[in-house]
């Protein structure tokens, strides 16, 4: 039995946060660098990071897929009768690097809504598109990443 | 670090070096930390039984990242990840190894710029590819 009706998914379609301000800082890049086990000194040697074409620490794409890295999600304009998360995948385009010290504004949209009967009852996917804005506006990075609720 | 890969040293067909990752349940404490994912299937075992999980499970995310850095290791500072997409098919638990691997299915340049596109994906123990997917990166020139 479908839960999402054609009314529900138009309703929740383009529902946005505001913008959230996001500090990019070194120690953030270091613990996630360190949680990754990626010892690229792109991510973690200043003194390196000084003498090369970006002239500081440069953020991973990777972190660009941590949750702290999406501040809160856009609410859905109803509740959703099944509440366990899956992660659906995504895509994610970069734009522009970004370096430590920058200070980053994200938008977060409900772009998609579909839903799926699985074998345990009623899938409902929902993808939210991110956009990363530095200060100067340019967009830096935009994903589209999936949530499975079941 | 490797030396620099540049646009003519690929062709359709190149491996992308792989990488080789051994998560431990350390790890993904580390990773909840860092990425703000406290999700208890990836730390606290009772939590991954009561849903159906065998043990622990990694990260969809972490495996992310992983697949990131294999990209990043191989395209060196001279190269940028333009784009990475990525479907979670199979579930890897900690302990056991991920190896990251990839190949280059497609090259072309557009508007000056050197394009790279790459089938990767995450393979467990037993060869499954449990995150399959695909990266665009740009390569610089020789020159």
């Amino acid at each position: 039995m479908a839960v999402i009706t054609e009314e529900m998914r138009k309703k929740a379609i383009g529902v946005e946060t505001k913008p959230i301000i996001l500090e990019v800082e070194k120690g953030m890049i270091r613990k996630f660098a360190e949680a990754v086990g990626d010892p690229n000194p792109l991510w973690l040697d200043e003194a390196y990071a000084k003498k090369n074409r970006f002239k500081n620490i440069v953020a991973p794409p990777g972190l660009f897929h941590s949750v702290t890295f999406y501040g809160v999600r856009p609410e859905l304009p109803f509740e959703l009768p099944v509440k366990r998360r899956l992660d659906g995948g995504g895509d994610w385009e970069y734009f522009l690097p970004v370096t430590a010290g920058e200070k980053l504004t994200l938008v977060n949209r409900i772009s998609d809504l579909r839903e799926r009967e699985g074998k345990e009852g009623p899938m409902v996917f929902i993808t939210y598109e991110t956009d990363w804005r530095n200060e100067k506006s340019e967009l830096v990075a935009r994903a589209h990443s999936t949530t499975i609720f079941r | 670090m490797a030396k620099q890969v540049y646009f003519e040293d690929v062709e359709v067909g190149t491996e992308v070096s792989p990488l080789v990752k051994h998560p431990t349940p350390r790890q993904l404490v580390m990773w909840a930390g860092a990425s703000g994912d406290y999700n208890e299937i990836h730390y606290n075992k009772e939590a991954a039984l009561q849903e159906k999980l065998p043990d622990i499970i990694v990260h969809g995310r972490l495996k992310n990242s992983f697949l990131c850095q294999m990209m990043t290791d191989w395209i060196g500072e001279g190269g940028f990840l333009k784009k990475i997409t990525i479907q979670h098919r199979g579930m890897d638990i900690p302990g056991k190894d991920i190896t990251c691997k990839g190949k280059v299915m497609k090259k072309y340049v557009q508007e000056g710029k050197n394009y790279v596109e790459c089938e990767i994906w995450t393979e467990n123990s037993q060869g499954q590819k449990t995150a399959p997917a695909t990266a665009v990166v740009m390569l610089p020139s020789r020159g």
